[in-house]
């Protein structure tokens, strides 16, 4: 029977009369569909021969036509060398020793080049000390193959050759004579480069040499000149560490030069029964912060006052749980004696001479042969800039700098335009040489010759691997000439000045070729003539509270500007590779942001949320310091931020010579006021709208999973393996047996015990979370760039990732246990739920996860096309032209390592990243394949690497020795976290891994049995 | 009225002959060599001036100067026609024997030639005595022998008039064809006409049903062929596709005509002399012109032999062809000195696999030790240089399914050969059961 019921769409259709309901039912569609204006013109119709018919014909016969003409293949030439050099085969790489040293990364390098092309940076083992090849450096090759970069040097913005420049310049400076001219350069750290510029302020007196570092390590270099007499920083080995105490420095990230992760992450591997504590006091979370033992979040100004109960002072004015953690920290040091150190980054010299002076008797710490890598002087560079704007200086010539984008003060660039003379030496057109009436192009340091003292007795040499790309020279070159040398080059000056005062009896083809070597000569350096600084920052001492920040008392929030894993101080600004770099702890791409506590952001109304699409969400705060504002800067809530204080990354923000796309963040230099990383009275108000972050995780917490297995280094020392790394079980026939015996198996193994059979091993308490190996991988196996965009949308490309999570609640076994302790369906909605925040001071970990190469891999037996399968020698194959994306494989992963080309990322200009023009394609490895839209790719255990290893052997007719395998991972991990090999050579440190009591595999309990296993992380919760 | 069929059947006929016999035939090219024989001729007439065998002189030039020196042309030392009358014959046993010492003894002669050759030191031959010294002189004076010009002409006369007589006749026979056909059209309609006017009646024939119109209403007939149609076109459509992208036979003209055939046929050289990369990398490299210049320093031009075979049968001139090598590598001849403007050889690549599939020579050469001849053919019966092999993944796969591995005094293979075997219960392992089927071998 059917009903008489009538159905109201809306109410309006009640009233009998409405017009709108009327007018609603004539018009099928909201807005008329404009068929007249391609059907009303009729003669136009009629007019045109072609019908509907023939339409579809044409269309038909031009795509039959246009498939069969594809079928021809395309002439490829071959061009051979007229006179081949030597030492170019085609096809073998080529790898050259040299030091990366751009005034805030100083590297030791390997370089690896293919028919001439540098492709790929790898460590120099033969350096023992020689810095830190991070994630910045890994990727420095891909900033040389920049197409923004300066091609000629130019006069008042035109481009000239460089013997007009020479004259222009040389005309300049005669005109200039007399009147106060700044050289204004990096820290070289380049003996020879010192003796030049002493050459050329002698043949020009009226020019003065000011060394600029950026970001700065100015007090702490006050402190150690006024303690030890060289402006040097001290090194520390903290391998030799019992106890480490940080008050705010983050040591392994870029504090005092970074590189520290490797003598760190050696000491927290327990070994017979013992490692390393480390207690972290700090605003922001850091890198060192995520891996310490204990970490007490505590402002800068508390921070100050730490330091001091430290060192002997009283803990008073400190809260309760901060002094209690103190006490502890002391009470340990105390114990740990000479093996005890503290650390601090507060940009105070009186601070700074604390933790030396507590440091002296400490076997961390050297200080007979210190760093030279950072040798500014906050008040000459202050003094520089107040010249320039009040006009006392009438010339400014940078090197290397680019003081208009990162000074402190807002008249600086109208005050720099007006400047005399401006010239600037610099590679890429920033916002100094764009201001500039000379510019002097450079090359990148890959193009160029040079030497680097890192430490005090350990000589580096800086040699080119390709000849220079574009109409460049170097500095040094410029200044060879304009001292009256005549067309004599840097090469053999620099030659001459090793061979003469630094190698002694040494060969300098040996120097060049092993890129570092050791030598006792004395040299006087910049930081030894720089004692002029030293007169007036005594008196800037003695009346220090003034501009000392940290003890002053403003009202307000403090900020801590620090520097980002990807960016660092902003040199490479313009590289795709950093920008979409995550950063370890937010897992935020291609921006920076204000970080803040969520109490604070609760407070202030400021919210972070995931929106329908997945992506994070944020609002958006205006900064104010001393007076200067930056508007709309993003905020992201920060689980372990100190309440009261924000943190907020340098070197974001360039628009000068950036391609758009990487024009990301807010410049932070702007309030970086005094050079101080610490700024106090900060204001926060919240402005409208919401940032759209590209964060690649949004599941923060692990939520009392063993996705990460850790443990105490008591319960690892006392307790049986079963107890903290037990195997997990699987019911049959009930009865528990584990998930790794052969009866819990559905398939039959394969006997892998022939042959090579390869694993990897990552060990959980020595990765530090740094993300070299990211950006070695993404230049191993041209992983592409895909955007912000798409990164916003989880469509990243990385091949490896580290995925960082936060306990929910004080620490990860706390979380286990309110887990465990879950019963009933209310009781597990409420608590799961609350699970998924973290904590305000969480436990952090960290976690590489690339493709785990199962033995019993879901993805192989779900590919409709075979697309996916398996060597004999464990690793999962990926043959990208036999996939047809139908994206199984990928659901089917348990570890959600597969990455699907949803685009065409090469040559594509809607990605307009180095794969989308010549330039920047040069980087590509050409052994691994572009892949192409619409097919998956992976991990592939750097196959093209073992594959070249075993070649190897094969040629020699040898085996193949243990430490020869490698992955790019593997050779690019400093901590030494990521170890690769043949668990089928039972001599080899892989072997011993596998068989290690605190190896475990990722989610043991799906039965994939894969190659890489990891290690389970131990915590130092041992007290003194 | 009786009806003539096929009436014009003749001349249907005899064009598809003509037709036939226009495609079929080939120039036939009537060349001869006389040129070369004349000139050993003049080789062998001893000259008038010198005492000595020239004959003899001519072997021992050929062992010991040829290297450096050429007759009638400079090469790294002059040109040797004529030297004895140039100097003086004791002066030339000295300088041959030893030149060194008669540049050290401050002759000016000596001294003059040697800084004219930019003081590049002649070999020393004490070792040739003053007979030999006079037999090469005698070979030396030989008179440059050129062919007869009126020699000449006459063979490309005759050359030309084949060509042309050949046409005259089939355009000859086309005509009596043509002549014949109209004959015979118009014979038809004569005899036509008076079988009319004779009152002949042809017989009407029996209508039948069409051959086509039997086929259509026989329905199995129609089903089989179609079936048939379809098979047959999808044979053809699938050996097309499958040959998309296959370049088997792909012989493009290169921009010097480099002759694989003269080089690695008749000259025997190794094709890892000049591919040399093939050893160690998973290139096997195109040669860069200075390997080229090892030995093409001092050959300039072809032997006569090989000049007449290159104009006859591959219409190339060898020398020309040397021209261009000298110019793409900058070289002068007649200072004998590099002048430093280079152009860049653009070889037409002509084995190209894609992208996606990795190849390695120096796993197969060095390695497996297999000949460069399995995969690129007869390469030293090459003229012009060709893809032999399909580069197909089938065909790799084959061979790797056939193929032993080569494990003979190989440290690396020894521990896992001989596990495998004996897993496999085989005496000598393939390609294949060492993991070369592996896709992730080759695709990465």
């Amino acid at each position: 029977m059917t009903s008489n019921k009538k159905y109201w769409k809306s109410v309006e259709e009640l009233k009998e009369d409405s017009s709108i309901v009327e007018t609603l039912q004539q018009n099928e569609f909201v807005e008329p569909i404009p068929t007249d204006e391609f059907l009303g013109n009729k003669e136009t119709l009629e007019a045109s021969s072609t019908t509907r018919r023939d339409f579809l014909k044409y269309v038909g016969f031009s795509t039959a036509a246009a498939s069969l003409a594809a079928c021809e293949g395309p002439v490829i030439k071959s061009i051979p060398y007229v006179v081949a050099p030597d030492e170019i085969v085609p096809g073998v790489a080529n790898y050259y020793a040299t030091t990366m040293a751009d005034g805030f990364d100083f590297a030791n390098v390997l370089v690896k080049t293919r028919e001439g092309r540098p492709i790929k940076i790898e460590r120099n083992d033969l350096s023992k000390n020689g810095g830190s090849v991070n994630a910045r450096v890994h990727a420095s090759v891909l900033s040389m193959y920049d197409k923004n970069r300066l091609q000629n040097p130019m006069v008042d913005k035109k481009e000239v050759t460089w013997s007009e420049f020479d004259t222009a310049v040389a005309q300049k400076m005669n005109e200039m004579a007399g009147k106060d001219v700044v050289l204004l350069t990096q820290t070289f750290a380049s003996p020879s480069t010192s003796k030049l510029i002493k050459e050329f302020t002698a043949k020009y007196p009226n020019v003065r040499h000011v060394i600029y570092d950026a970001v700065s390590s100015s007090e702490a270099l006050d402190a150690f000149q006024n303690k030890y007499g060289t402006r040097a920083l001290p090194d520390y080995d903290f391998n030799k560490a019992e106890v480490i105490v940080s008050v705010g420095a983050d040591f392994l990230g870029d504090w005092q030069g970074g590189g520290y992760e490797a003598g760190y992450a050696k000491g927290r591997i327990p070994k017979n029964g013992k490692m390393s504590k480390h207690y972290q006091f700090e605003a922001n979370m850091s890198i060192s912060g995520a891996n310490a033992d204990v970490r007490v979040p505590v402002t800068p100004s508390q921070q100050m006052k730490v330091l001091q109960a430290l060192t002997g002072g009283s803990a008073s004015g400190l809260p309760e749980n901060v002094a209690a953690a103190v006490a502890k920290a002391k009470a340990h040091l105390q114990k740990a004696g000479s093996k005890g150190v503290v650390v601090t980054s507060l940009p105070d010299v009186q601070a700074q001479t604390m933790a030396l002076n507590y440091n002296a008797n400490s076997v961390v710490m050297d200080t007979a042969k210190p760093r030279m890598t950072s040798m500014g002087s906050t008040q000459e560079v202050t003094n520089v800039m107040n010249g320039v704007t009040t006009g006392s200086v009438k010339g400014l010539i940078t090197v290397g700098v680019d003081p208009v984008y990162s000074f402190p003060h807002p008249k600086f660039a109208e005050a720099y335009e007006n400047l005399e003379m401006t010239l600037a030496f610099s590679m890429k057109p920033d916002a100094t040489a764009s201001a500039a009436k000379l510019v002097a192009a450079t090359p990148h340091y890959l193009e160029s010759w040079g030497d680097v003292q890192l430490k005090k007795g350990t000589f580096s040499i800086v040699q080119p691997t390709i000849r220079t790309l574009f109409n460049t020279r170097q500095f040094q070159d410029c200044l060879v000439r304009w001292t009256g040398n005549g067309d004599k080059k840097y090469y053999d000056y620099l030659k001459e000045f090793i061979e003469g005062s630094v190698l002694g009896a040494g060969s300098w083809n040996q120097a060049v070729h092993d890129g570092v070597f050791e030598s006792s000569a004395s040299l006087t350096t910049d930081a030894d003539t720089t004692n002029s600084s030293e007169l007036q920052l005594e008196s800037s001492t003695s009346n220090g509270a003034k501009i000392d920040p940290v003890q002053e008392n403003k009202e307000g929030m403090e900020l801590t500007l620090y520097t980002k894993t990807g960016l660092g101080s902003g040199n490479q600004a313009n590289n795709p590779w950093l920008q979409e770099l995550p950063d370890p702890i937010t897992r935020a791409t291609w921006d920076n942001y204000v970080t803040i506590s969520a109490a604070d952001a609760e407070a202030m109304g400021i919210e972070n949320e995931n929106v329908a699409n997945g992506g994070l969400d944020g609002s958006y705060v205006n900064v104010t310091v001393n007076g200067v504002t930056i508007e709309n800067v993003p905020a992201l809530i920060q689980p372990g931020q100190a309440k009261g204080s924000i943190g907020l990354a340098l070197g974001y923000g360039q628009t000068a010579g950036i391609q758009e796309e990487m024009q990301t963040g807010v410049n932070a230099y702007q309030l970086y006021s005094g050079f101080k990383s610490v700024q106090m009275g900060v204001t926060l108000e919240k402005a409208p709208g919401m940032h759209e972050f590209a964060c690649v995780q949004l599941h923060n917490t692990m939520m009392g999973r063993d996705i990460i297995k850790e443990t105490t280094l008591e319960i690892f020392n006392t307790k049986d393996v079963h107890y903290w790394n037990a195997v997990p079980e699987v019911s049959k026939d009930h009865q528990e047996i584990p998930v790794t015996s052969p009866d819990a198996d559905l398939w039959t193994s394969f006997d892998r015990s022939v042959g090579h059979h390869f694993n990897l091993s990552i060990d959980l308490n020595a990765c530090t979370g740094c993300g070299a190996c990211v950006i070695a991988c993404h230049a191993e196996n041209n992983v592409p760039v895909v955007g912000k965009d798409e990164m916003r949308k989880s469509r990243d490309m990385h091949w490896l990732r580290i995925d960082r999570y936060y306990s929910s609640e004080d620490t990860f076994e706390s979380d286990l246990e309110k887990k465990e302790n879950i019963s009933g369906l209310g009781s597990s909605l409420s608590e799961y739920g609350e699970m998924e925040n973290p904590a305000a001071n969480p436990q952090v970990a960290f976690q590489p996860v690339m493709c785990q190469h199962c033995n019993h891999a879901p993805c192989e037996t779900v590919c409709p096309v075979a697309a996916t399968s398996h060597g004999r020698q464990g690793q999962n194959h990926m043959a990208y032209n036999r996939c047809v994306g139908t994206r199984y494989c990928a659901n089917n992963c348990p570890y959600k390592v597969r990455r699907f080309n949803w685009f065409l990322y090469a040559e594509n200009d809607e990605f307009d990243y180095h794969m989308n023009n010549d330039l920047g394609r040069m980087v590509l490895n050409p052994d691994v394949v572009v892949r192409s839209r619409g097919v998956m790719e992976k991990c592939s255990m750097c196959i093209q690497m073992t594959q070249k290893t075993i070649l190897d052997a094969k040629r020699d007719g040898r085996m193949v020795k243990d430490g020869e395998f490698k992955t790019a991972c593997s050779a690019a991990c400093e901590s030494g976290a990521i170890k690769f090999g043949d668990i089928n050579n039972e001599e080899s440190e892989i072997h011993e891994l596998k068989e290690d009591k605190r190896m475990y595999h990722l989610l043991a309990a799906v039965g994939t049995k894969p190659n890489v296993f990891y290690q389970t992380k131990v915590r130092n919760t041992n007290e003194a | 009225m009786q009806k003539v069929k096929f009436t014009n059947l003749p001349s249907i006929v005899s064009l598809v002959l003509l037709a036939v016999l226009l495609t079929f035939s080939t120039q036939i090219s009537a060349q001869d060599s006389t040129a070369t024989a004349a000139a050993d001729a003049a080789a062998a007439t001893p000259a008038a001036s010198g005492v000595g065998d020239a004959e003899a002189g001519k072997a021992l030039f050929n062992s010991n100067c040829a290297a450096c020196h050429k007759l009638y042309k400079k090469a790294t030392g002059p040109a040797l026609f004529g030297v004895s009358k140039k100097y003086d014959r004791e002066w030339l046993y000295k300088w041959i024997k030893n030149s060194a010492e008669l540049i050290a003894s401050g002759d000016s002669k000596a001294i003059a030639i040697w800084e004219e050759y930019n003081k590049s030191p002649m070999t020393a031959f004490p070792g040739l005595s003053n007979t030999d010294i006079d037999n090469i002189l005698a070979y030396t004076d030989t008179e440059k022998s050129t062919p007869a010009p009126t020699d000449v002409t006459a063979t490309s006369a005759t050359g030309g008039g084949d060509g042309v007589s050949n046409n005259i006749i089939l355009g000859a026979l086309a005509l009596v064809f043509l002549l014949l056909i109209v004959m015979l059209v118009l014979v038809n309609g004569t005899l036509k006409k008076i079988a009319a006017a004779n009152g002949v009646v042809y017989e009407e024939k029996e209508k039948r049903t069409p051959i086509w119109r039997a086929f259509v209403e026989n329905q199995f007939l129609v089903l089989i062929s179609a079936i048939l149609l379809l098979l047959t076109a999808g044979y053809f459509m699938y050996g097309y596709f499958m040959q998309v992208g296959v370049d088997q036979g792909y012989a493009p003209v290169q921009p010097i005509h480099y002759s694989h055939r003269i080089h690695a046929g008749e000259n025997q050289i190794d094709c890892k002399y000049c591919h040399s990369s093939a050893r160690k990398s998973k290139h096997s490299g195109i040669p860069s012109l200075n390997v080229c210049m090892n030995c093409h320093k001092n050959i300039a031009e072809v032997s006569e032999d090989t000049y007449a075979m290159g104009k006859e049968e591959y219409g190339v001139d060898y020398n020309a062809e040397i021209k261009k090598l000298y110019k793409a590598v900058g070289w002068d001849e007649t200072t004998q000195s590099y002048t430093g403007e280079t152009e860049p050889v653009k070889w037409i690549r002509i084995h190209n696999l894609p992208d996606f599939a990795y190849f390695n020579h120096s796993q197969h050469v060095t390695v497996a030790g297999v000949d460069c001849q399995t995969c690129h053919g007869p390469v030293e019966e090459m003229e012009i240089m060709s893809q032999y092999s399909p580069l197909t993944m089938g065909w790799c796969i084959n061979c790797h399914r056939e193929t032993n591995v080569n494990v003979a005094g190989n440290e690396y293979y020894k521990e896992i050969h001989e596990q495998l075997s004996k897993k496999y219960g085989v005496d000598q392992l393939t390609a294949a059961q060492m993991g070369g089927l592996e896709c992730g071998k080759c695709h990465y």
